[in-house]
C-alpha cells in the first residue's frame, strides 16, 4: 500500500516581527496554500492546526481558530502541540486521516507571534516542570544548551568558531534569495565574529532569533490529486515522529541531566539520527538519494550535527562539508536552501511546516534563484523540547 | 539572627553524606534515586517509577551521586536569563559559567553552575571537577542553596591526598 500523500498547495506568511495576531498570519498562509492548490476552502474536509503556546496553554486551541477565521464550514478539526515538532505532527495527523480514508483534502496550518528575547517557561512556582526548573535552578536558556553542544564539538572534532560562522554565511546567502525569509542580507564571517558572545563559544549571529510567521500546506490523497488533473504532485512519503530511546545519553533541553547508562547499554546513534533513520526506512530511501535537506539550525554548530545525523557524512565530519561548500546552493547536497532558521528565526508551530513548504517548491522546481537543480528527494528534520522531533521525506 | 538557608529544590542535594575516603567527614553530594529492580539511576530523582522501558520497578531508593566527574562541556550566560531565574535587574549582569559533568559510575551527564569565579577560560573538556555547596540567590527572606562544580585543585586530588596521608 502506498503511504504517499500529495502536496497540492504550500503557502506562507513572510517571517518577521509584524506585531499582529498569529491568527492573521495563519489565515494568510492558509489562503496562500489554498490558492496554490487551486482549491476552495469549502472543499477542505479537515483542518489540522499546530498550536501556538503562550503561558502554558494552546492559544485559541489552534485548529478551530484557523477554521473560524476562514469561516466555519463543518470540517473535521484537529489541534496538535509537540514543541518545535508541532508542525510535523500536524502533517502526520493530516496524512494519517488521508491514508485512513477519513478525508480527501486536509489543510495544515501553523502560525506564531513570538515574544521578544529568550524563550521562557510559563509563570508561577512549578517545581514539577523540568522546563521551569532549568531556568529557576540554572538560568539555562536555550542558547546555553547550544553553547554546550558547540563546545563539545570543538573538543571532540576540532571544529572552530570559524566553521560555525561558515554555516551562518551559507544560510544568509540562501535566505537573501527567499522572499519569505525575515533576514535577507548576506552576512560575512567577519560580521559573525564581531557579534557579541551570547553563550560561549556562540555569538549572536550563531543563534537563531524568534519570529512571527505562518506556513500552511494543502495535503490530499493521490486519487484526489489525479482527479484534479495533477498527475505528478510532490508527495510526502514518510513522516517520522519517534521518541528517543532509553537511556538517552546526550544532554538535551530542558533536562538538567541525561539518563544513566549504568544499567542499560545505550543504543548507538543520537535521537536526531533515529528521527532521520525512521523516516528513511519508511520512505525506502537513504541519504544517498537526497537532492537537498532542510534541517533545524537553532544554532550554526547544530546544523553541523544534523549533517552527521541525517547521514550526509560520518560523525565529526560536518565541518568538512561546510568548508568544502558541499551544503551550499550549487554544492553536492544543499542544506537549508531556504536560508534555514538563520534567515527565518523560529516561529515554533510554523517552522516544521515551513520546512516542508521549501521541500515542495524545490521538488516542483519553482524555488527561483535558490533552486536546487533537478531536485527529486528532500528531507526535513527538526527537534524540540521534551523529546519531540520529526523528519519528513518528500519526493517528486 | 542567621538567615534561613533553603535548598532551591528539596531532596536534590545534601551536605551530610559520609566521605568516601574513610575520614569520617560528612560531605556535600547530589542526591539521585536508584531502581531496586534494575539498578538504573535517576537525577533529578524519580521516586514513583523507573523509566527503563524494560523494567516495571516502582521501588526507588535515594543514592548520593559521585562527588567528582569530568567536564563533558561548558558554556556561559552573557545575558540575564528570564524569570524564574532570580536576579536583581538593578544590578549589572555578571555572567556565570555552566558546566556539564560526566559521572563515570552513574554513566550520566549532570548540568550545574560553576562555582563563583570559575570562567570558561578555567575549564577544558575532560578536566576533573567536584561538586560543592553554593548559593543561588538570597534576599531578606533567606538564602537559596544549590550545587556548584569547580575544578579539583591539583594539590587536593586523590593522589595528592594519599601522598599527604602517607607522609
Ligand atoms: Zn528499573
Amino acid at each position: 500500500m502506498s503511504t504517499d500523500v500529495a502536496v497540492l498547495g504550500a503557502g506562507m506568511h513572510p517571517w518577521g516581527k509584524w506585531g499582529r495576531s498569529f491568527v492573521t498570519y495563519g489565515t494568510a498562509a492558509a489562503r496562500a496554500a489554498l490558492a496554490d492548490a487551486g482549491l476552495e476552502w469549502t472543499e477542505v474536509g479537515a483542518v489540522v492546526g499546530a498550536d501556538t503556546v503562550r503561558g502554558g496553554y494552546p492559544g485559541h486551541v489552534a485548529g478551530a481558530t484557523f477554521a473560524r477565521a476562514l469561516g466555519w464550514q463543518g470540517a473535521r478539526v484537529t489541534s496538535v502541540y509537540a514543541a518545535c515538532a508541532s508542525g510535523a505532527q500536524a502533517i502526520a495527523a493530516a496524512r494519517a486521516q488521508i491514508l485512513a480514508g477519513l478525508a480527501d483534502v486536509v489543510l495544515v496550518v501553523g502560525a506564531d507571534a513570538a515574544p521578544k528575547g529568550f524563550f521562557a517557561p510559563a509563570g508561577g512556582d512549578r517545581p514539577d516542570d523540568p522546563d521551569w526548573l532549568r531556568f529557576r535552578v540554572l538560568g539555562a536558556t536555550n542558547p546555553a544548551y547550544f553553547g554546550l553542544y558547540a563546545r563539545r564539538r570543538m573538543a571532540l572534532h576540532g571544529d572552530g568558531p570559524e566553521d560555525f560562522a561558515l554555516v551562518k554565511v551559507k544560510n544568509a546567502a540562501a535566505g537573501a534569495l527567499n522572499p519569505n525569509a525575515r533576514y535577507r542580507v548576506p552576512v560575512s564571517a567577519e560580521e559573525v565574529a564581531a557579534s557579541p558572545v551570547v553563550a560561549d563559544p556562540l555569538r549572536l549571529l550563531d543563534i537563531c532569533a524568534t519570529s512571527d510567521g505562518a506556513a500552511a500546506l494543502v495535503l490530499t490523497s493521490l486519487d484526489f490529486a489525479r482527479a484534479r488533473g495533477v498527475a505528478d504532485p510532490v508527495r510526502i512519503r514518510a513522516v517520522s515522529t519517534v521518541t528517543p530511546a532509553y537511556p538517552r545519553t546526550e544532554l538535551d533541553l530542558p533536562d538538567i541531566a541525561t539518563d544513566s547508562a549504568a544499567a542499560v547499554a545505550p543504543a548507538p546513534g543520537s535521537f536526531r539520527s533515529a528521527l532521520a533513520r525512521a523516516a528513511y526506512e519508511e520512505a525506502g530511501l537513504g541519504p544517498e538519494d537526497l537532492s537537498l535537506a532542510e534541517v533545524y539550525d537553532l544554532s550554526t554548530a547544530l546544523e553541523l550535527e544534523w549533517y552527521e545525523d541525517i547521514g550526509l557524512c560520518g560523525e565529526g565530519e560536518g565541518a568538512k562539508l561546510v568548508r568544502e561548500g558541499a551544503t551550499a546552493l550549487g554544492g553536492r547536497i544543499p542544506v537549508n536552501p531556504s536560508g534555514g532558521l538563520a534567515s527565518f528565526g523560529e516561529a515554533v508551530p510554523a517552522q516544521a511546516i515551513a520546512q516542508v513548504c521549501e521541500l515542495t517548491w524545490q521538488l516542483r522546481g519553482t524555488a527561483g534563484a535558490r533552486q536546487v537543480a533537478g531536485a527529486r528527494v528532500g528531507i526535513s528534520a527538526n527537534q524540540g523540547l521534551f523529546g519531540h522531533g520529526s523528519a519528513v521525506v518528500a519526493v517528486r | 539572627m542567621a538567615r534561613t538557608r533553603t535548598p532551591v529544590v528539596a531532596g536534590w542535594f545534601t551536605d551530610d553524606v559520609q566521605a568516601e575516603d574513610g575520614s569520617g567527614e560528612r560531605g556535600f553530594r547530589l542526591l539521585g534515586t536508584r531502581c531496586t529492580a534494575c539498578g538504573s539511576v535517576f537525577f533529578p530523582r524519580e521516586d514513583a517509577y523507573c523509566r527503563n522501558p524494560h523494567c516495571a520497578g516502582d521501588e526507588l531508593v535515594e543514592v548520593p551521586l559521585s562527588p567528582r566527574g569530568t567536564v563533558w562541556s561548558y558554556t556561559d550566560g552573557r545575558y540575564r536569563p528570564p524569570a524564574p531565574y532570580v536576579s536583581d535587574p538593578a544590578v549589572p549582569w555578571e555572567p556565570y559559567t555552566l558546566v556539564a559533568v560526566e559521572l563515570a559510575a552513574e554513566r550520566m551527564v549532570v548540568l550545574g553552575q560553576a562555582a563563583p569565579g570559575v570562567t570558561v577560560a578555567d575549564l577544558a573538556v575532560g578536566m576533573t571537577v567536584e561538586v560543592v555547596p553554593g548559593v543561588l540567590d538570597e534576599d531578606a527572606g533567606g538564602v537559596r542553596t544549590t550545587w556548584h562544580f569547580r575544578p579539583v585543585p591539583e594539590a587536593s586530588g586523590p593522589q595528592a591526598r594519599t601522598a599527604r596521608e602517607s607522609s
